[in-house]
């Protein structure tokens, strides 16, 4: 299908790199839920697909969620997905584009049925219907009681969904290039996508892949952070290469701390826990949350969740030994519901905290979990770069899915379990677009003649970079700085030592040490083109993060405790200028309009839970 | 007759040797501690390198790591080499909890994750690392899975149904879900396939334990109307029928799974078939 050439070898620094060339409808990059999702649908549609990614399908970071999928399937009690909706807008605390959120409220439990029929084993309730639980910021009837609407597969619902949704990109013989490392995105001169420059690890060959559209769906960049649930391959190399392009990235102040991550090892323990009735306790075995959250208790948001543990161990009531963390409380649990609903992070707190869930509890602490921002798309995945007239203007060639993109439906802060129903809905709605665009079965125009001559040099230049400070050094400092000057609480002196952190580390770059100058499975050069990529979006972070100057959802400042809807109801985008390592900031408005008159426009109001 | 006796008689036995390019030589010793480390401060642990760019021989190198300075797995004490000792260091690792089932390898003479494996938890003081056995290496701890991964996808890992697909669920009892619990949570790390002395023997051939799982994981979901097609698929004198029961596949799952019951439960089904 695809048309495989060795080409001629361009020389960069003196040096030869021979290319193989590929043509394709679309290219994916990544293979995490949204990517999949992405690819089966380009398959479908009888697309020439390639899905590129650097890790086996099954490895990439999806297969870490525990809890759930939301889907308002009504199989507990009566739902609606109206309901999920305002639930969603409310939770992102009125920062998601009411239009796309019904999108996803809307297609979300055709989403789920879909992965059923694909054979998901989801957990099931006494009339074999799918099993939902109870999950933060989930209501009945516009915030009238809590609702039971993530749907499970224990407490392995990720692994469970990309596991099938991998079997069935087998089933429709999806092309992959598995552990093949996206250097950087091809584009032309009228700032058009053209594909991708990648690296195979196996044999150190470069591949340019000519493509009519790109997808990326890249994940997150939870690795910025020194702690996070995030696996080490959550680089966010998508944004990065958006970045790159001159694009901006949007609302990347927002980062979401999981309430629970397991204290010392970071390691995620899911929200369910809550769900089937844990709670969390301080030092002096108070359950703080019904302080903070009277109604929700512990089911409420995870911002308000993590910024309460954090009061608690800023004033003293934390647990352990140097008061540093909290406790989650498990025990009181069923041990036989623990065993089928929890299997999984019972498994974990053993192995990573010594503990046996059925008698102790596990000490926790928030983590770094999810971005919120990245890049920023319409619903149907089109990737926007904003012009003077249009905010909402278009980037042909070019789109993203999942954590990477920012669409926006989780705003200022992300529900829990609406990121897999996002990867799977919008990983769909990208397929259907991609049909339209790129579906009529003629040939794209040839590639630029120095196509992809940009990322060689960009991979030349670390493999050979000799300077004095190691990728493991720089990264660290980098973690360092994003985890003490841009966490769960900010204030303007935090934030600007931030800046002023990440961009001395920005300027070392150019100083780096990668000692392995082999091409194959040169994991050294690999980090280094990683930790590349997290630099400029520590910077974009930390800058949009001083420049909000009002508390909304994840983020939260000090100096300014309240929801500025006046001046702050915007996008913040950012820039980041490689040569001078500064970022610029500009603004995009809130789509303030649904999709349907099927529901209006939910208004803002104060977020309490 | 003892093997001592059968010696004592004269007898010699058979000397096989490997090809000359897979003996392993002694590597180089990286970070020798201080000599005034306290006692129990670091440990050694031997790592087999192979650099795929040179015609040298693989060898074992020998790394000091400072067990006051890393964290309490073995993924821990590898990541802590790369960063401070040896940046070339090569070894696959993602998720760092146990689900993603990238890090497997040979750990003190056992396939297991590294992430979930506290280094504490090894026999000998010096902890040796290889990567998976019987596998073609990439680089150091970076083994080829290429042929393991056709052999998964060869079993057809999809529900495969031909009655009408309903407008909602597929409804499935509780008690029809339980039977494909140690099936599903499968991570496909393949410690068990790679730990199966038929699979080093006949790999080419036998789809080994972990592919075997996934395939009785199918044939266990109430769903799946296939069963007899899957059944054929697998019939055959080297897919299925090379299980010795030797059980190493149980016993190295670090997701404690039973694969060796697996396959016993697929050959029940082909006995129940012909009956």
């Amino acid at each position: 299908m695809a048309e495989d050439k060795l080409n001629g070898a361009p020389s960069v620094n003196g040096r030869a790199y021979p290319i193989v060339d590929h043509d394709y409808d679309v290219v994916v990059i990544g293979a995490g839920g949204s990517g999949l999702r992405a690819v089966v649908g380009c398959s479908e549609a009888g697309l020439r697909t390639a899905c590129i990614t650097k890790v086996f399908p099954t490895r990439s970071h999806t297969v870490a969620a525990q809890g759930g999928i939301a889907a308002s399937l009504g199989n507990m009690h009566p739902d609606d997905w109206r309901w999920h909706m305002y639930d969603t807008v409310k939770g992102s605390d009125w920062l998601g584009d009411q239009d796309a959120i019904e999108y996803l409220c809307r297609h979300a439990p055709q989403a789920v049925y879909e992965l059923e029929h694909w054979g998901m084993p989801f957990s099931r309730t006494d009339q074999g219907k799918i099993l939902q639980r109870a999950f933060g910021g989930m209501s009945v009837d516009f915030g009238n009681g809590q609702a039971m609407r993530t749907c499970a597969a224990a407490d392995r619902t990720g692994h469970a969904m990309l596991h099938t949704m991998y079997g069935q990109a087998l089933r429709h013989s999806a092309e992959f290039f598995i552990e093949y490392f996206a250097i950087d995105l091809i584009m032309d001169d009228e700032g058009v996508c053209r594909g991708v420059m990648a690296l195979c690890l196996q044999d150190g060959s470069l591949h340019r892949f000519k493509s009519k559209q790109v997808i990326l769906a890249t994940g997150g960049y939870g690795r910025a952070y020194f702690s996070c649930t995030s696996a080490h391959i959550c680089t966010g190399d998508g944004n990065a290469m958006v970045l790159r392009a001159g694009l901006p990235l949007q609302d990347m102040e927002f980062v979401q701390f999981h309430p629970t991550g397991v204290y010392g090892a970071g390691v995620l323990i899911t929200e369910g826990a809550r769900g089937e009735g844990g709670f969390l306790t301080n030092g002096e075995g108070e359950r703080f949350m019904e302080r903070y959250a009277p109604t929700a208790k512990d089911l409420a948001s995870r911002d308000v969740v993590s910024r309460a543990i954090t009061i608690e161990i800023r004033e003293g009531r934390g647990a352990g030994p140097n008061k540093e963390h909290v406790y989650l409380n498990l025990s009181h649990l069923d041990p036989k519901l623990l065993a089928e609903r929890l299997p999984g992070i019972s498994e974990s707190a053993r192995i990573f905290s010594g503990v046996d869930v059925t008698r102790e509890p596990i000490p926790v602490l928030p983590t770094v979990h999810y971005n919120m921002g990245g890049i920023p798309t319409n619903m149907h995945g089109e990737v926007i770069r904003p012009t003077k007239g249009d905010p909402d203007a278009l980037m042909p060639g070019l789109m993203a899915v999942g954590e990477a993109a920012c669409t926006s439906v989780h705003g200022a802060n992300r529900l829990g379990s609406n990121s897999l129903i996002d990867l799977v809905v919008f990983g769909r709605a990208a397929a259907l677009r991609c049909a339209e665009i790129a579906g009529n079965g003629k040939a794209s125009a040839p590639l630029p003649k120095d196509a992809g001559e940009k990322a060689i040099a960009r991979l030349d230049h670390f493999r050979y970079a000799d300077g004095d400070i190691p990728t493991a050094e720089l990264r660290l400092k980098m973690q360092k700085t994003m985890q003490t000057d841009c966490a769960v609480f900010r204030t303007k002196e935090s934030l600007q030592q931030g800046v002023k952190g990440i961009r001395e580390v920005w300027a070392q770059a150019k100083d780096l040490k990668v000692t392995d100058r082999s091409l194959v499975w040169n994991t050294d050069l690999v980090e280094t083109l990683e930790l590349d990529n997290l630099i400029c979006q520590a910077a974009v972070t930390v800058n949009g993060a001083l420049n909000r100057e009002e508390s909304r959802g994840a983020h939260a400042r000090e100096d300014f405790p309240k929801r500025d809807d006046e001046n702050w109801m915007k996008h913040t985008l950012a820039y980041a200028d490689f040569d001078k390592y500064t970022v610029s900031l500009g603004e995009r408005p809130v789509h303030s309009y649904t999709l349907s008159n099927e529901i209006a426009y939910i208004e803002p109001k104060e977020r309490v839970y | 007759m003892t093997p001592e006796k059968w010696r004592a008689n004269g007898n010699k036995m058979v000397q096989l040797t490997l090809p000359k390019n897979s003996k392993i030589h002694q590597g180089k010793e990286w970070n020798p501690p201080p000599k005034d480390a306290e006692e129990g401060r670091w440990r050694a642990y031997r790592v087999y390198r192979y650099d795929p760019d040179t015609d040298e021989n693989p060898r074992v190198d020998t790394y000091w790591v400072d067990t006051f300075d890393c964290g309490p797995m073995v993924l821990d004490a590898l990541l802590w080499i790369k960063n401070n000792v040896d940046s070339t260091l090569t070894f696959r690792r993602s998720c760092r909890e146990g689900v993603c089932g990238s890090c497997s390898m040979n750990i003190d003479g056992t396939n297991t994750l590294a992430c979930t494996m506290h280094a504490e938890e090894a026999q000998k003081e010096t902890i040796a690392i290889y990567p998976l056995p019987h596998m073609p290496v990439v680089k150091d701890l970076v083994p080829d899975l290429t042929h393991f991964y056709a052999q998964h996808r060869s079993i057809e890992p999809w529900l495969q149904t031909d009655s009408p697909t309903p407008g909602k669920e597929w409804r499935q009892s509780r008690e029809d879900r339980e039977k494909l619990d140690g099936l599903y949570e499968c991570i496909l790390c393949a410690c068990c396939t790679t730990s199966c002395p038929s699979y080093w023997w006949n790999g080419d051939r036998y789809l080994g334990p972990a592919t075997l799982l996934q395939a009785y994981r199918w044939m266990s979901d109430s769903r799946d109307e296939h069963t007899g097609e899957r059944l054929d698929n697998v019939e055959d004198p080297f897919k299925l029928y090379r299980c010795r029961t030797i059980l190493n596949c149980t016993k190295a799952c670090p997701k404690g799974l039973n694969p060796g019951k697996s396959i016993a439960s697929i050959r029940a089904l082909m006995v129940e078939r012909g009956e």
